[in-house]
């Protein structure tokens, strides 16, 4: 079974998952256009494309544990998801500030103002070079600097977690329980992992 | 009584339901062919309603969910009827009330009042409902009463979104007495002529059209008369955030985002956000807070 997927990643081209990543993104505005989202179509892009981009930072996060404590070889999906969240970001930041803000000076008001948004956007902002460097080209020219720079995925994807707390309204339990996946996730990179990974190849 | 209160429009002024509809998608197709046509009189004034279809899937009802469609989806499982409020506090006839029994004793009118959300986002509704101030006069308020506190019923067989503590259940409102007494302060049971659906606050609900929507207190059970400022479910949860008072006020911002602006629901991906307007326009309240300095009193 496990074989069968690590076989099925290695056979998927890249171009595949890329295309198949952008497609609800597509679909998204396609509905918009058709004013099929409700009375609320910004709210719902804007949303949707937050949640999204979340769960691919969070499904990024999971391929290296996941090697380590199973025979699953992700490792391939790592760029095509990391990259694909980044454009999720990306869109989500340009809904906002096209869609939902609109004006310049409140854009910048938020952005430096309003703790929620200040804290989204230092996530974006450090997903940025991350996604532009994520080539093969980038990382021999980076060499071993390449994986210090990439170590900061964890504080945007944490940032990006707390970023969904902070805009929740009352004490809501969906947002906490995916700072606290994150918050795993991250820890598991300095946690001894063998136990895990014995225990799951005996069995 | 009642009346006291007159809107520059009449029902005639209201858009048929199915020529809105109708008419919102020319608009929409309008607008996707990128035609500028120009709105009608109504939406120049603001006060063109939204459709039935927009009030009752958009809708913020935490008692059943934290999302927009929540409300939607599970209130039908809310029983409405019989349906009791208990009137008690300083009050000359405290009791149990059946809403049977009161409602036929009141004006009932169509009240076409902008909502605007703490959110940030606005709709116009046509209300249907009564003075608050005539249940008031009904039930007698008792000299020394200076607060009016709404209680939401609290059924957590019948509402999922109380069983997890996103609010300190009940969901607790409250007004100034002067506040509660003002003719625009409505006791609604009903929208565009219909039975108030449960999604919107069923059978009876607040309605104050210079607050934030959230102090609008939904399916009320309990209404207690009272000399000291009632707690209120969202300034216990983040005061901060949420004041006694919470007109609506563009001047000062929500502390995660403006309140200078909003988004018009109902008005398509493409919507440009509007000014929000000081007590959303209904500027015959001022001189209830004469002297008070809005910016402390939120």
């Amino acid at each position: 079974m496990i074989d069968l997927v690590n076989r099925s990643v290695r056979a998927i081209p890249n171009w595949v998952i890329y295309v198949a990543g952008a497609v609800p993104v597509i679909w998204l505005y396609v509905r918009g256009f058709q004013n099929a989202l409700g009375p609320d179509p910004v709210d719902v892009i804007e949303r949707n494309l937050g949640l999204w981009a979340l769960w691919l930072l969070i499904a990024g996060l999971c391929v290296t544990p996941l090697q380590r404590t199973t025979p699953l070889r992700l490792i391939k999906l790592r760029r095509p998801i990391g990259v694909l969240a980044f454009f999720y970001v990306l869109v989500h930041f340009l809904t906002w500030l096209v869609l939902d803000v609109q004006i310049p000076s409140q854009i910048i008001a938020d952005i430096i103002k309003r703790p929620y948004v200040t804290v989204g956007m230092v996530s974006l902002v450090l997903l940025l070079p991350l996604a532009v460097t994520s080539n093969n080209w980038s990382i021999r020219k980076l060499g071993g600097r390449w994986r210090k720079l990439h170590q900061l995925v964890y504080p945007a994807v944490a940032l990006a977690g707390v970023h969904m707390v902070m805009q929740a309204k009352g004490f809501q339990l969906e947002p906490l329980v995916y700072l606290a996946v994150i918050a795993l996730l991250i820890a598991m990179r300095w946690m001894p992992l063998s136990a895990f990974r014995q225990a799951f190849v005996k069995r | 009584m009642a009346n006291r209160w007159r809107n520059t429009l009449t029902s005639d002024d209201v858009t048929p339901e199915a020529m809105f509809l109708n008419r919102r998608q020319m608009m929409a197709g309008a607008a996707a062919l990128g035609l500028g046509l120009s709105g009608s009189p109504l939406r120049a004034a603001g006060l063109e309603p939204n459709s039935f279809e927009d009030i009752t899937s958009y809708n913020n009802y935490y008692e059943f969910g934290t999302g927009k469609d929540d409300p939607s989806r599970n209130a039908g499982q809310l029983t409405t009827d019989p349906w009791t409020i208990k009137i008690d506090g300083m009050v000359q006839k405290p009791g149990n009330y059946a809403l049977s029994d009161l409602v036929p004793q009141m004006t009932i009118e169509e009240r076409i009042y902008r909502l605007r959300c703490v959110e940030a986002w606005s709709m116009v509704v046509p209300w249907n409902g009564f003075e608050l101030a005539d249940l008031l006069d009904l039930v007698g308020v008792k000299s020394g009463a200076k607060y009016v506190a709404f209680e939401t019923v609290l059924r957590p067989e019948e509402m999922p979104g109380t069983r997890f503590p996103v609010l300190d259940w009940p969901y607790r409102e409250g007004l100034r007495l002067d506040e509660a007494r003002h003719p625009l302060t409505l006791l609604a049971t009903g929208i565009y002529g219909k039975p108030m659906p449960n999604q919107n606050g069923a059978p009876i609900r607040l309605v104050v059209p210079w607050k934030y929507g959230f102090k609008y207190a939904k399916s009320i059970s309990r209404i207690t008369l009272t000399d000291k400022q009632p707690p209120t479910s969202w300034n216990m949860a983040n005061a901060r955030e949420y004041g006694f008072y919470s007109n609506v006020n563009p001047e000062v911002a929500h502390p995660r985002w403006s309140q200078a602006t909003e988004r018009r629901i109902g008005a398509g991906l493409f919507a440009k956000r509007e000014p929000t307007l000081m007590f959303n326009g209904y500027d015959e309240v001022a001189s209830l807070y004469q002297g008070m300095d809005l910016r402390k009193n939120f």
